[in-house]
């Protein structure tokens, strides 16, 4: 049997304090939630792997991703334990990829270790900004010093890939200071650096005080600090393979790549989103609903196992759940891999939906092609620099439904 | 019922400007005659669109038949008729006027005669009406009933001493005006006898008894079985029903004769055969002539309306053909635009007709519309002799063939307090008005007349009016012929596509202005898209102004987070939903609310 790839998926929902633009699944909590938490995660995969134990038998784990919330305030005796858990659950792979999300400030000699030794490969630092004003504005609990800190302590640990994401167009943020982040960065030597612009979500505490910080800065900025992104980090060693993400060669990350390229996910955790054999579910978002579901009493353990085929079980189990259809599958195709600086494959299109890309999105594709924004080479079409800046309004195009 | 007395009936209407509490009077009519118990009224019984309710203002006449019991011992029958409160509805006004023999004329004590008050008095003036005042909104702190008195002995030189002292919303001093309907009012005249003479004030479609002629009979009897026919139209039918008004419902009678008023139905099935200001007429026995004063009244208003959802288009028409059944001065024919597709050329009497049909178009049958610009008929005079006119300018023959256009005119009469006559007068000689003379009041108000270009008021001339008087100015106009006047056609380019649905006529020396402005405001309400799109504004092949909606530069999505993809979907979902609502151009998206921009040029 053939091994397909894996990717799995933990959400730790706790953090030390709410940054001001988070719209995720996340906030302070209890030593003892926390403990019932992990908890219930291990019943939920418990559960799964027996559910589904046939289908993952061809399946082989190459990544698993803990992320947050801030995974490094948990005790890292319970990440070796879910790791532990994990692979005692699935088949991974021995050269896995394995990356715990870290808050600068958050991880000590101590923590550091037990991951190394437990197999964590990868760390990867929430800084945001070099900027200790922005970062206190942004809510974060550390500045730039404390990050170099905790960088120190996970080289020391023995980690060699190491990432680190930066934020642009944060309010009051100008070229200059965002450039200066950059160049701070750049002089820490790590393998992988992310830079995503500032969103302002619904319902965050920015959104609803947005009027109380500096202006955003504008269009013309924004477009300044993406294009100096990509020129500094090209020109020390990161390449740009994904419209935020650059990595210096062979460390391109697999967990990322994975989302663009619709390789098959499981999620653990509350709120955690999964992609399995073409269908999409999404857990529940209430922790004390979700800790009730999979704490593994004997009861409900059992009673959930025997029921699990009926849809009201799904409903009951899954904020959202459905299996894609072939049209959903060939927009998800077009819109995430279009996200990759490579682009899609139009043989790859083909041999999956048994149908030519030019016959499901020709006069898309024509349409940008001739205004110069996508470009089409051989077998690959991927978007042009200006095609990326504005991808939204492409990506929209390639909806079906 | 016993036969009733013709010097036992008054048929009269209320006429007031515009919140002076003309509604509220009724309603304190129809509860203090019994008719009605407190707890039955509906606040403004007569005013039943829910649409009037809103805004205040009665569009259709309605009309109710009551009984008062007066010291004098006697029974009467109290015909009120309604009318519409609005410029644009004047001619219905004087229909339904002629329909009655007296009228009260309702001022409010604070504020005094305002342009409406003065319009409508005149207006039943002309029509030979008795006429007695009534000091409404005594209880209002600011209110100065003597001053308002003199006001009216003065200005309009009717006798105002004994005028009731009333609060129609608290219902003070209701009982004087009943009593002075009767002895102020005269009984209507007629004989019952004689050749049948109903003027026609307004008709309703039912869906049940097809059209309902509303009319007041000055000659002659109705009853089932008349054949009557409509002398403008022609139009001959069967009585099938005839009756008086109820409070809200249609009670049938054995006849209508000479001094009442009331229904007629005759199976007809169209309103545009029962016109208002028509005579109804016995076919067998006619009349020697009509009643005088019956004119077809025309829309003055044009401007297209179009589905936003292009597949809605049948919708409109049915909505358009229903609204019609209740509306003969409603006009509509199919057009097509490059930009906007299929859609309808509307006439209406004024913009607040317009405004009142596009809003039931859009609440009653639940339309999403686009609207574009509105204009009034222009006469193009050609060089080979022809005159045509001109609803939609994308119709405008090319200048070369023309040799003159004409445009209509209105007399205005502006009532403003002195301190903004200056400011009044500029507005008006910004909107090309001709002074034509000025009137004071009293001391503090004067009475400005003006003629104004019909074009120059559609728009957004009483607002401007309001803002420039603290809301103080009143205004009322009449039509009052075609000028010959320097006109151009105005087009819009964008990403230099000409977008018919965007051009307007306007005045050659205004053009410059109106250009920019159109071109500034456009670029605001068009957002940025993949490239950069020009906005020009031109006459013929003259560009007179232009802007530029600099193309979109950033667009990205954030960061894709646990491979919560379905959110991110939505997100594009929502994108491409935005674009739906948009109209497509050539290569740009055009938002619907950028073709009604042109309305809203002269916003600060």
């Amino acid at each position: 049997m053939k091994n397909k790839q894996l990717g799995i998926y933990v959400h730790i929902p706790f953090c030390v304090r709410k940054c001001i633009y988070c719209d995720f699944l996340s906030a302070p909590c209890t030593r003892a939630v926390q403990e019932k938490y992990v908890e219930a995660m291990l019943g939920e995969m418990q559960q799964v792997a027996e559910e589904q134990a046939e289908i993952l038998q061809k399946y082989q784990v190459f990544s698993i991703f803990f992320g947050g919330g801030t995974p490094s305030v948990l005790e890292a005796e319970w990440i070796a334990k879910i790791l532990l858990k994990i692979r005692q659950l699935f088949r991974v792979s021995e050269d896995a990829e394995i990356t715990v999300e870290c808050n600068p400030g958050t991880i000590d000699e101590h923590k550091a270790q037990v991951y190394f030794d437990s197999g964590v490969n990868r760390i990867s630092f929430g800084l945001q900004s070099a900027n200790n004003t922005e970062l206190q504005m942004l809510g974060r609990i550390h500045t730039f010093e404390e990050f170099e800190e905790s960088l120190r302590i996970v080289k020391a640990a023995g980690f060699t890939n190491i990432n680190v994401d930066l934020m642009s167009a944060i309010p009051g943020q100008t070229v200059i200071s965002y450039k200066n982040t950059v160049q701070k960065v750049l002089a820490c030597d790590v393998q992988h650096i992310s830079s995503y612009s500032l969103i302002i979500e619904e319902g965050t505490y920015l959104e609803e005080h947005l009027e109380e910080f500096p202006p955003l800065p504008d269009e013309d900025a924004e477009r300044e600090m993406y294009a100096y992104t990509k020129q500094a980090l090209q020109e020390a060693g990161y390449q740009q393979y994904e419209i935020s993400n650059y990595a210096k060669p062979g460390f391109v990350c697999r967990h990322n790549l994975s989302y663009w390229e619709r390789t098959d996910y499981l999620g653990f955790g509350v709120g955690a989103a999964s992609l399995f054999e073409e269908c999409r579910y999404t857990n529940l978002s209430d922790i004390e609903q979700y800790i009730q579901l999979y704490t593994p009493t004997e009861t409900i353990l059992e009673a959930v196992c025997n029921t699990v085929k009926d849809t009201k079980t799904q409903s009951e189990r899954y904020a959202e759940w459905r299996v894609l259809s072939k049209e959903e599958q060939m927009e998800e195709f077009m819109f995430l891999g279009l996200r990759k600086i490579e682009g899609v494959s139009q043989r790859a299109f083909e041999k999956k939906f048994q149908v030519s890309m030019q016959e499901v999105y020709g006069t898309v594709l024509d349409k940008y092609q001739k205004n110069g924004l996508l470009i089409i080479d051989g077998d690959a079409v991927y978007l042009a620099p200006h095609g990326i800046e504005v991808s939204n309004v492409i990506m929209a195009d390639f909806l079906l439904t | 019922m016993a036969k009733i007395n013709q010097k036992n009936i008054r048929n009269f209407c209320i006429i007031a400007h515009i919140d002076h509490g003309k509604s509220t009077l009724a309603d304190r009519i129809i509860e203090k005659t019994g008719l009605l118990t407190s707890r039955e009224m509906q606040e403004q019984v007569l005013d039943n669109m829910d649409l009037e309710r809103e805004r205040g203002i009665t569009i259709k006449a309605q009309t109710v038949r009551i009984v008062y019991k007066a010291n004098d011992g006697e029974e009467y029958i109290f015909n009120l008729i309604d009318t519409p409160g609005h410029v644009d509805f004047n001619y219905e006004v004087s229909r339904a006027l002629a329909a009655c023999d007296g009228a009260i004329l309702v001022v409010d004590a604070a504020q005094g005669i305002e342009a409406q008050t003065l319009a409508n008095v005149y207006l039943a003036l002309d029509h030979d009406l008795d006429v007695f005042p009534v000091i409404n909104k005594i209880d209002l702190p600011s209110a100065e009933p003597q001053r308002v008195i003199d006001e009216i002995e003065d200005v309009i030189g009717i006798e105002a001493q004994d005028a009731p002292q009333i609060s129609a919303k608290n219902g003070i001093n209701i009982e004087e005006v009943l009593e002075q309907i009767v002895t102020k009012i005269p009984a209507p005249t007629g004989d019952a006898g004689a050749p049948l003479q109903a003027l026609i004030f307004d008709s309703i479609y039912d869906a049940y008894k097809g059209v309902i002629i509303f009319c007041r009979v000055k000659e002659g009897t109705v009853k089932k079985g008349t054949k009557i026919r409509m002398m403008a139209t022609g139009a001959v039918e069967e009585v099938v029903e005839v009756g008086y008004f109820g409070a809200g419902q249609f009670i049938p009678c054995e006849e209508l004769s000479a001094g009442m008023v009331g229904y007629i139905t005759a199976s007809i099935k169209d309103v545009q055969d029962t016109r208002v200001g028509d005579t109804v007429t016995d076919n067998d026995r006619p009349c020697s002539e009509p009643l005088p004063g019956y004119k077809k009244v025309n829309p003055m208003v044009y401007c297209g309306l179009y589905p936003a959802d292009g597949a809605k288009y049948p919708d409109l028409r049915d909505a358009l053909e229903k609204l019609q059944l209740n509306d003969a001065s409603l006009q509509f024919e199919p057009e097509t635009s490059i930009a906007l597709g299929f859609g309808f050329r509307c006439g209406f009497l004024g913009l607040l007709h317009l405004e009142i049909i596009q809003e039931r178009l859009e609440r009653e049958y639940n339309l999403d519309l686009v609207t574009t610009a509105p204009g009034v008929i222009y006469k193009v005079h050609k060089t080979n002799g022809e005159v045509i006119e001109l609803t939609n300018p994308s119709n405008m023959p090319d200048p070369s063939e023309i040799d003159y256009m004409e445009e209509p005119m209105v007399s205005a009469e502006i009532m403003v307090t002195t301190e903004f006559v200056g400011s009044i007068m500029k507005l008006c000689q910004e909107r090309r008005g001709v002074y034509i003379g000025m009137e004071y009041i009293e001391q503090s108000r004067a009475l400005l007349k003006y003629d104004l270009p019909l074009n120059e008021i559609i728009y957004d001339f009483f607002d401007a009016l309001k803002s420039r008087s603290r809301g103080y100015a009143s205004f009322d106009y009449e039509m009052k012929g075609y000028v010959k006047s320097s006109l151009v056609k105005l087009d819009i380019l964008i990403n230099k596509e000409e977008v018919d649905a965007l051009s307007f006529i306007v005045f050659s020396g205004s053009a410059e202005e109106r250009g920019r402005k159109m071109c500034e405001k456009l670029k605001k309400e068009i957002p940025r898209q993949l490239f950069e799109i020009p906005i020009q504004a031109a006459i013929g092949s003259r560009v007179i102004a232009r802007e530029t909606v600099k193309a979109m530069r950033k667009d990205v999505l954030a960061k894709c987070y646990g491979g919560d993809i379905s959110r991110k979907k939505k997100l594009l979902e929502k994108q491409k939903e935005g674009k739906k609502r948009m109209r497509q151009v050539g290569n740009v998206e055009i938002p619907q609310q950028a073709f009604m921009s042109v309305l809203k040029l002269d916003e600060e």
